[in-house]
């Protein structure tokens, strides 16, 4: 592996101060499964990598009804799937986390280098869309907020500027007669990367018969994961039945602009949308209810 | 040469110190290093699980971690599974089902399977092969891995 400097900074400050120093030169190392493996194969150059796991405010990790799910940069998966409180109040995190990687990976990689990785594929980031997901950032200009559908911006490629970290993604309280799943289809039942994959969430009324509103990510089919708005909004006030649930997937298949590649064609990858988009409403919806 | 660092963590039961470069991962200084070539190398990006250490209770793949990220931290190693007198049970359970060809896997699978029973000594047939999705084998099949898994389990439950 190339030469760097490591740092492992104990403070916020000191390694906003450490990425700055070095501008692009600098990478940060949460998990270690994706950067060390891209520093390996020769994708970044680099000076400085700076560990931010010893950073308190990168291992938040708080989970209630009242002020919804914060998960620090640096907390791992694992974390996020045995925690009974995430099972409980979000188990679309669940979905998700319990299946990036295998066991080994589970025990490094974390959400926010998941999110930071920026892969089409990335199995979290979906779920973070739908849960209108916000992430917070930190920088030597202060710290800023955005919308996980707008944080990647390409393959690999996210909004962070020089010298900027991600310090955790922070999921809005859940309310009554809402519910949210994730689901992946690969070729095996674990350890792949996604041909496909979709997360979705859905608010219903008080009678829970009619969606208020819904929120559908779709990965691999993209540059980035793919915020289907069309899709979504197709729910809003729609009754909360197969007709609906048919409209959102077909809409959402119209989102999709996937490419051939070893892992599935086109057309395998748009037909896994309608029918992944379907199932994982369904998943939602019954969440939503309670059932 | 780059400047090496020292690093303090506790290995196999010993505590060890040992000077590494940054760039080095856990699973170089274990094999280069520390002279502990238990721990194999087979993709060196994290995919196969040849290289799967413990690390504070949990399995972790040691060419995904550096060196210098072992600092304050416990690990074994497929070195530090038998007692000095017998073997471990996954280890026995491996040799009598024949749970091995090469052998360039086992040591992985061996460190995963044992950290799996003893969080869950009761893990049925699809609960272990879930939990070494990670390790992968090119020989066996995995039908033999799974049977010994399975027998160390039974072999574990009765203490």
């Amino acid at each position: 592996m190339q030469e760097f400097e490591y740092v492992a900074p104990t403070s916020l400050e000191d390694a906003v101060k450490l990425m700055a120093e070095k501008g692009p030169k600098a990478k940060a190392l949460a998990g270690g499964t994706d950067i060390l493996i891209q520093l390996r194969g020769g994708r970044y150059q680099i000076d400085r990598l700076v560990d931010v796991k010893n950073i308190p405010e990168l291992n938040q990790f708080s989970c209630s009804q009242s002020d919804g799910l914060t998960i620090g940069a640096s907390v791992q998966n694992y974390k996020i799937y045995e925690s009974s409180e995430v099972q409980r109040l979000y188990p679309a995190m669940v979905d998700c986390a319990s299946l990036v990687g295998g066991i080994q990976v589970q025990g490094r990689a974390t959400v926010g280098g998941n999110l930071c990785n920026a892969a089409p594929s990335g199995d979290t980031i979906p779920t973070l869309i739908a849960e209108s997901a916000q992430a917070l950032i930190a920088g030597p200009n202060g710290q800023r907020t955005v919308p996980v559908e707008e944080f990647c911006t390409g393959p690999g490629r996210n909004q962070l500027a020089d010298g900027e970290l991600l310090v955790s993604v922070n999921l809005p309280p859940v309310k009554p007669n809402y519910g949210a799943a994730f689901l992946r289809f690969i070729p095996r039942n674990e350890m792949d990367i996604a041909v496909a994959n979709c997360g979705a969430s859905v608010q219903l009324d008080e009678s829970r018969q009619k969606i208020v509103s819904a929120k559908i990510a779709i990965g691999s089919v993209g540059p980035t994961v793919i915020y289907c708005i069309e899709a979504s909004n197709s729910l809003a006030g729609a009754d909360a039945n197969e007709a609906s649930i048919e409209a959102a997937a077909a809409a959402a298949q119209k989102a999709a602009s996937p490419i051939n590649d070893m892992r599935g064609t086109v057309e395998q990858r748009i037909h896994l949308v309608g029918v992944l988009t379907k199932r994982v409403l369904r998943i939602a919806i019954s969440r939503a209810k309670g059932e | 040469m780059a400047d090496k660092i020292h690093v303090q963590s506790n290995i196999n039961g010993y505590d060890v110190d040992f000077l590494c470069e940054s760039r080095q991962s856990l699973l170089e200084v274990l094999r280069d290093v520390l002279n502990l070539t238990g721990s194999k190398e087979g993709c060196n990006d994290g995919n196969c699980g040849a290289c799967t250490v413990t690390m504070d209770g949990r399995i972790v793949e040691s060419c995904c971690i550096l060196g210098v990220e072992a600092e304050g931290k416990e690990i074994i190693t497929i070195e530090g599974v038998a007692s000095a007198d017998s073997l471990h049970p996954v280890q026995q359970a491996f040799l009598e089902e024949a749970a091995l060809q090469c052998g360039i896997c086992t040591p992985g699978f061996i460190v995963s399977a044992k950290n799996l029973l003893e969080r869950e000594p009761d893990a049925d047939e699809e609960r272990i092969r879930f939990w070494l999705a990670g390790n992968l084998c090119r020989c066996t099949g995995y039908d033999k891995i799974v049977r010994a898994v399975l027998k160390a389990g039974e072999v574990m439950r009765k203490g």
